[in-house]
């Protein structure tokens, strides 16, 4: 029970979960704020992962160098996907985000461009020049049912560090006259138009900030693991978007905390009907179904979340989202 | 009211002393439908204008074209001598010519004073990179913070403006986009149906506003199905049925043209030119 | 397929019936960190799993095999001797762990079909070596490997064929969709469960309950309509009544996917339902599945009688009324709610049948309406948002694109090829190819 617990407890702090809180406050500013429905995070988690991995592994390039190579394919891909859909109607950046995704993960997992991407088996072994920077003594750290290694504390510290600047960072765009334009878009494009500002700009920027966010988020996601091209799928996208609504969806904090809940639940629900599948307690599940279970119980949050309480936890239910 | 605005005779089309804007062959078709088919007219500057004509006549489109968020199929206008044909709405606006909307854009969700504020022009905080800086954009944000409550104390908002625009009323939304509009410190207002939907008792402060605008050296264009507004404050009329303009002039003399009667007879039986209040709608 | 990781044991492989898993025990290598922390302290070991997908004795490249167990989740495609392997990043506790292997049967030729399940469970259990046999039908390797029929056949000319027949079943799935988009502005991700009840429900009438085809397609169609009616009863209505937005329906319509496919992943389990093995046709010199033949010529039936029924009939044109502007024929006294309704039944109606025949196509798995929905999706943006003729051609477009893409690209990226083109028509022509030009910011 204790494992259990700890195990869940233990997704509070996971890289992984400081991951996906990110790629939400990416899609925070996206659609919390300036109301645009991106549905590829997934593309651009992608990007950082493949950006970051290939530029060490295929190219050679440093730590640094490589996580600038993940910003600028970040940044075109934000251009690549908002130039032939920002100025269309909101459903088509829905579309099309969600196509690209699917698109970049098909062309990094095909056979043809194993050389580069891996393929279908992905890429590891590119973060020695991470932890190479891992200033905390070598050893074994245990608290209570926890055992970490230095380079699992180091990934967990830098995780968080990353995201809590990213949440700062947008706090303070949010509270600033360019936040003030970003969600008036939110509200009604054509009368910020009607006011002079350059409506398009303004979501491109959006798209590209939220994106690099959802860079670093990939970036974060795969150092302390390794890039599975069938992790970027529609289902990473839809989890963070439950994730975001989660914790509220025009709220910044909303993110980290939605992404706690989320994986921390997530796991719990998990372990418990696996334990009790094992141990005989559960008969009518098998392990196998006990997968498909956790999927449901995202598939029935998503659904009452959005209905009942569309703000989410924190948000402010005047400040609703939500347009018609 | 000035003694002479048009040169030579009342007609549709016909020339002003001292044009702002000026439009010649703007046409827009909607599939087989020829929305607006405007060959020639001008709009006088410093005056307030009135574009009247039954529903359908295709006014609020032609406030599309001219302001760009629409495209027209052909056409040239100039905006004080700037051609506008192909020009983004944004920059339309920033040129100074700044409109409203027939169904009030408030921006619900943000406040009465964000709505204001967002309405000033070149803030550097608008900048993404200034933005994170404050010190960068503060003293911007105080002038326009008292350029902003100025206003809404003229427009009897101030009490409001914490509040969420949602909160307000659906006159003192069309006071807010007006307010709104003035942040931008245009030269010519474009009103689309500025009384729809707006309760009596706030129809006289209206008015007083729109007269306001004139007086501070606005010109001022706006749509409108209120004939007894139109008669009140309008110095020039123009009449559109079908997509043309069918007739123009100074107010008391283009309501008893034969040309206006029919293209208000035709489109609505039940139409009383000033006694009524029309159907809202285009 | 390198590895960049070394490999201490030695590895040999398994040769079974036509697939085989085998599992061998890797190195000590340092792999970088499992993100569960390991609770127990165990020694951190990489083993690799593999295995090879043969075809009377050819290895067959391209097959997609996905791997799932602790720590491990994989997608892999096999090489061109047909060999695929995945590290498996885990401590010696995971050798009692179950890995699941499943077959993407999608990708395998067409002409073969797997029997049974396309999962298998490996249990590691301290042993080396594990394996798991499946099979392929029809296994003929007398006739197609000396005899070669196939290599007389022009290419083109076959991806031509697959490429309208699996356009026209994509039609009618996304005419559904653009029906209910046109009527409600819904834009439903629950939209490819409907084509995997259709495709299922047939397998359980049909190879379950034992019932004839024709009697099952009609059975499964009539359950597809009766959860299309139920959920429009159950889910949209209600939500169109609490005039929740349509942003937010289209989240619930994305949750409401996950609880059914997942909870079709429970009942059916992950594996693939074969519905098809029978006789070929011949036609113009190209051998194609009969029952491909009769579905195609059946789409096209039910596509003249819908269009018949659009054009010609009242509730036909009810429906345009309202697809074009609900406010305004609500004004002329039509009864929208009641026009949603039949919308819901006709779109389901279409949607089974689209079921149906992507089930006799491409057989019926759990996530079988999952992996086309993206392209009915495409189909129906291509065609422009919301008209029928439009998702149609959309449908074509994209059955075409997808088969043809075949010719000159890796099949693997089939699928990203019409997506490409989606979004390079979408530049071009934001109305879609048959959309109505509207007012664009």
């Amino acid at each position: 029970m204790d494992l259990i617990l700890g195990n869940a407890i233990s997704w509070l702090f996971q890289p992984i979960t400081a991951a996906y809180a990110l790629a939400a406050i990416g899609i925070a500013l996206h659609f919390g704020f300036t109301g645009l429905l991106n549905f590829g995070q997934a593309v651009f988690m992608a990007v950082g992962a493949y950006g970051f991995s290939i530029s060490v592994k295929f190219f050679g390039l440093g730590f640094w160098p490589a996580v600038g190579v993940a910003v600028i394919a970040s940044i075109a891909m934000a251009f690549l996907l908002g130039i032939p859909t920002l100025r269309l109607r909101s459903d088509y950046l829905a579309i099309v985000t969600i196509a690209a995704a699917e698109v970049f993960r098909f062309i990094v997992s095909t056979t043809s461009a194993q050389p580069v991407t891996g393929g279908p088996q992905g890429l590891n072994q590119y973060s020695e020049g991470f932890y190479a920077m891992n200033p905390i003594p070598v050893g074994h750290y245990k608290f209570w049912v926890w055992d970490f290694k230095q380079d699992d504390l180091f990934a967990i510290a830098v995780s968080w560090l990353v995201v809590t600047f990213f949440a700062v960072l947008l706090a303070i765009l949010i509270r600033s006259p360019w936040g003030r334009v970003i969600k008036g878009i939110r509200e009604d494009e054509d009368a910020v138009r009607s006011l002079g500002k350059n409506v398009y700009s303004y979501k491109m920027q959006s798209l590209v900030v939220g994106g690099l966010m959802g860079t670093f988020a990939g970036i974060l996601f795969v150092l302390p693991t390794s890039v599975q091209p069938g992790n970027y799928g529609t289902t990473l996208t839809f989890y963070i978007w439950t994730i975001l609504l989660l914790g509220g969806a025009s709220t910044v904090i909303g993110s980290i905390v939605g992404a706690m809940i989320f994986w921390s639940l997530l796991s719990l629900t998990g372990d418990l009907l696996s334990t009790g599948v094992d141990n005989g307690t559960i008969t009518f599940l098998t392990q196998n179904q006990v997968g498909a279970i956790r999927f449901m119980l995202v598939g029935v949050a998503l659904m009452l979340l959005v209905i009942f309480r569309p703000q989410g936890i924190f948000g402010n239910k005047k400040e609703l989202y939500f347009n018609a | 009211m000035p003694s002479q605005i048009a040169i030579g005779a009342a007609v549709p089309g016909c020339a002003k002393v001292d044009p702002i804007l000026i439009a010649d062959n703007v046409r827009r078709q909607f599939g087989g439908n020829v929305a607006v088919d405007v060959e020639h007219v001008e709009i006088p500057r410093g005056l307030i204008t009135a574009l009247i004509g039954p529903n359908g006549a295709g006014k609020t489109t032609f406030f599309n074209l001219l302001t760009g968020f629409d495209q027209p199929n052909s056409g040239d206008w100039t905006f004080d001598g700037v051609k506008l044909a192909g020009v983004p709405a944004f920059k339309v606006a920033r040129m100074g010519m700044v409109r409203t909307f027939q169904l009030t854009k408030s921006l619900n969700m943000i406040t009465v004073m964000e709505n204001m504020r967002l309405g000033a022009q070149k803030q550097p905080g608008e900048s993404l990179l200034r933005a994170l800086i404050k010190p960068l954009w503060k003293r911007n944000e105080d002038a326009i913070t008292a350029r902003a409550a100025e206003l809404l104390t003229r427009f009897k908002l101030d009490a409001k403006s914490d509040d969420f625009a949602a909160s307000l009323s659906g006159g003192q939304r069309k006071l807010l986009e007006m307010a709104r509009a003035l942040m931008t410190q245009p030269r010519l207002v474009m009103l689309d149906e500025p009384m729809a939907g707006v309760n009596p008792a706030l129809t006289q402060s209206l008015l007083e506003h729109i007269r306001g605008l004139k007086n501070e050296g606005m010109t001022v264009l706006f749509v409108e199905h209120d004939m007894h507004m139109v008669r009140n404050i309008s110095d020039w009329v123009i009449v559109m049925a079908e997509g043309k303009i069918v007739a123009e002039g100074p107010p008391n003399e283009v309501m008893k043209n034969p040309a206006v009667i029919d293209a208000y007879l035709g489109a609505h039986h039940d139409s009383d030119l000033g006694t009524e209040k029309q159907a809202k709608g285009n | 397929m390198n590895q960049s990781i070394p490999r201490s044991v030695g590895r040999k492989w398994l040769g079974i019936v036509a697939l085989l898993f085998a599992f061998l025990i890797g190195g000590s290598t340092a792999f970088a960190a499992t993100p569960t922390p390991s609770p127990t302290g165990d020694v951190a070991t990489t083993f690799i799993l593999g295995g090879k997908i043969t075809d009377c004795g050819v290895g067959i490249p391209g097959i997609k095999i996905s791997v799932t167990g602790p720590g491990t989740t994989a997608n892999l495609v096999t090489d061109k001797k047909g060999l695929w392997e995945v590290q498996t990043p885990t401590t010696t506790r995971y050798l009692k762990d179950k890995f699941t292997v499943t077959l993407d049967k999608t990708t395998l030729p067409k002409d073969r079909v797997l029997i049974g399940t396309s999962t298998r469970t490996v249990v590691f259990n301290m042993v080396n070596s594990a394996s798991a046999a499946f099979k392929l039908v029809p296994i003929d390797c007398g006739s197609t490997s000396p005899n070669q029929p196939k290599a007389a056949e022009n290419p083109i000319v076959v991806a031509l064929f697959n490429g309208i027949n699996f356009g026209l079943m994509l039609a009618m799935a996304a005419i559904g969709l653009s029906l209910i988009y046109g009527t409600t502005g819904l834009s439903n991700f629950a939209h490819g469960e409907m084509v995997t009840i259709g495709a299922l429900s047939t397998w359980v009438f049909n190879r379950v309950l034992g019932l004839d085809l024709i009697p099952a397609a009609l059975l499964a169609i009539l359950i597809v309509t009766a959860f299309g009616y139920a959920q429009d009863a159950f889910i949209w209505r209600p939500l169109r009544k609490k005039r929740i937005g349509l942003t937010q329906m289209m989240i619930v319509s994305i949750g409401l996917s996950m609880v059914v496919r997942y909870a079709l992943q429970m009942i059916f389990g992950g594996d693939t339902k074969v519905l098809t093995q029978g006789e070929t046709w011949s036609i113009l010199g190209i051998s194609m599945p009969a029952v491909n033949v009769i579905c195609s010529a059946l789409s096209v039936v039910v596509l003249v009688a819908y269009s018949l029924f659009l054009t010609k009939t009242r509730i036909g044109k009810a429906t345009r009324a309202v697809s074009d502007n609900p406010s305004l024929a609500a004004s002329t006294g039509i009864d929208v709610e009641r026009i949603i309704r039949i919308v819901w039944i006709i779109a389901a109606v279409l949607t089974g049948i689209a079921g149906v025949f992507i089930g006799l196509y491409e057989q019926a798995a759990w996530d079988t309406g999952f992996w086309n929905l993206l392209l009915i999706f495409a189909a129906v943006t291509l065609g422009g948002l919301g008209t029928s003729a439009g998702a149609a051609v959309g449908a074509m477009i994209i059955g075409l694109l997808v088969e043809l893409s075949t010719l000159v690209i890796p099949p693997d990226l089939k699928v990203a090829a019409a997506l490409v083109v989606m979004i390079l028509v979408l530049l071009v022509k934001p109305e879609g190819v048959l959309g109505k030009k509207q007012r664009i910011g």
